[in-house]
């Protein structure tokens, strides 16, 4: 029979947890609001910037700009995109495990693969397998534009330069709060779109010149695509940490009432003995 | 209405500034400011910092923007920029500030600092929010 007081202590050791898991709930709550709106305002731009570009490229020749161009993927890049904190449920493994299947999977076409993270936990990770890293950033829970482009633009130096012939990012894909899906998606080389049997391309005028048009555009594009991959990895996180949260408070909360009810036999039965003591003791005296 | 309007739209990463019908469009494009009118024919240019302004019947207003796009179709313009405020939304006390951060970074950096470049512009984009809010 466990002692009362121990009992005791651990009802109150669940408690506080609880409190502390009760209030990351709710802040994780308020900043995926936060993020999510981040996500939603976003979209106007991202999808625009593709129709722009999309339009673009159907009218060039693929060759034209260098990161139009595909090669054989020799070497690739592969960016991780986690969180730098954790008690977020499987958020985080999640990513790694999604990215670890994909280095398996490419192991035999490829003659290398660099890395990129983006994460203290993608770091933490790698690091430990003895990855090195092209590009490191921590991933502090909010992003801007010009984090986006600081991650992408020496991405993209590699790829002009030959150094990567292809790159993709894995990251958490934000649907709701429930749902995340894991991705591992190609950031370059662009996938050109091509334009419908029936459909004729518009005759545009253009200002500057085409090509100094697209060689100002496509950077922009895979800018916003990186922004927009960091948003939803940021709502994703927060979108998991709620839940995660919400899950140990309902068990914290089971918990103390299993811990009372035990308590509340194991004083009972401390009771009954007592009694049967001092009746025993009375009867002996008679 | 549809073939005397133009649908304007002004997106910028964070947000969707505006999505309204207009009858006008005049935006500061790289090599100089261009109008459109309901018809233009399809366009792609690129929009420097300055003055985005648009009519609505005989009521012209303006849109601070800074760098970006902007793409014409017959009834449509849609412009993607870094940064697009409204008039009233301008906070014209922290413009002030860049205006005299940046004019301060100016005079103690010479021409060849990479910097000098940087601060230029954000003088630029402060200038351009002041005229704007005061308009």
């Amino acid at each position: 029979m466990a002692n009362l007081k121990d009992i005791r202590k651990r009802i109150s050791s669940v408690k506080s947890t609880q409190q502390i898991t009760k209030a990351m709930k709710m802040v994780a709550a308020s900043k995926l609001k936060k993020a999510q709106d981040g996500v939603v305002q976003a979209r106007p731009y991202a999808s625009k910037m593709s129709d722009v570009l999309a339009s673009l490229a159907v009218r060039v020749k693929p060759g034209k700009h260098p990161l139009l161009q595909r090669r054989d993927e020799k070497k690739i890049e592969l960016l991780v995109i986690t969180s730098d904190r954790g008690l977020c449920g499987g958020f985080n493994t999640n990513v790694t495990k999604a990215a670890d299947n994909f280095l398996r999977e490419k192991k035999e076409g490829c003659e290398e693969v660099v890395m990129s993270v983006v994460g203290r936990k993608a770091r933490d990770y790698y690091r430990r397998r003895n990855w090195e890293f092209k590009t490191e950033e921590l991933n502090p829970g909010s992003t801007s534009f010009s984090q986006a482009e600081a991650i992408a633009r020496p991405v993209i130096d590699r790829y002009v330069e030959g150094e990567i012939d292809a790159v993709y990012v894995a990251y958490t894909e934000f649907k709701s709060a429930m749902t995340q899906n894991i991705v591992v998606k190609r950031l370059l080389p662009l996938e050109p779109k091509t334009l419908a049997e029936d459909e004729v391309p518009v005759e545009y005028l253009y200002e500057p010149s085409e090509d100094a048009l697209l060689a100002d555009i496509i950077p922009r594009y895979i800018y916003t695509q990186m922004f927009s991959m960091l948003l939803e990895s940021i709502a994703s996180e927060h979108g998991s940490r709620m839940t995660a949260m919400d899950s140990a408070t309902n068990n914290a909360t089971e918990m103390t009432a299993k811990l009372t009810l035990l308590y509340n036999r194991a004083r009972q039965a401390a009771i009954t003995t007592e009694l049967m003591e001092i009746v025993s003791g009375a009867e002996a005296l008679n | 209405m549809e073939s005397d309007k133009i649908l304007l739209e002004i997106a910028s990463p964070y947000r969707q500034v505006l999505n309204i019908e207009v009858d006008e469009v005049i935006a500061p494009g790289e090599e100089g400011q261009f109008g459109v009118l309901p018809g233009h024919t399809p366009f792609l240019a690129t929009v420097t910092v300055g003055q985005l302004m648009y009519r609505q019947g005989n009521q012209m207003k303006h849109v601070a923007v800074s760098h970006g796009y902007a793409e014409v179709e017959y009834h449509r313009v849609i412009v993607l920029l870094d940064a697009a405020e409204l008039p009233d939304e301008i906070d014209l006390d922290r413009a002030e500030k860049a205006r005299l951060r940046a004019e301060g970074r100016l005079a103690e950096l010479g021409h060849e600092d990479r910097d000098y470049y940087e601060e230029l512009a954000a003088l630029d984009r402060a200038m351009n929010r002041i005229s704007i809010a005061k308009i």
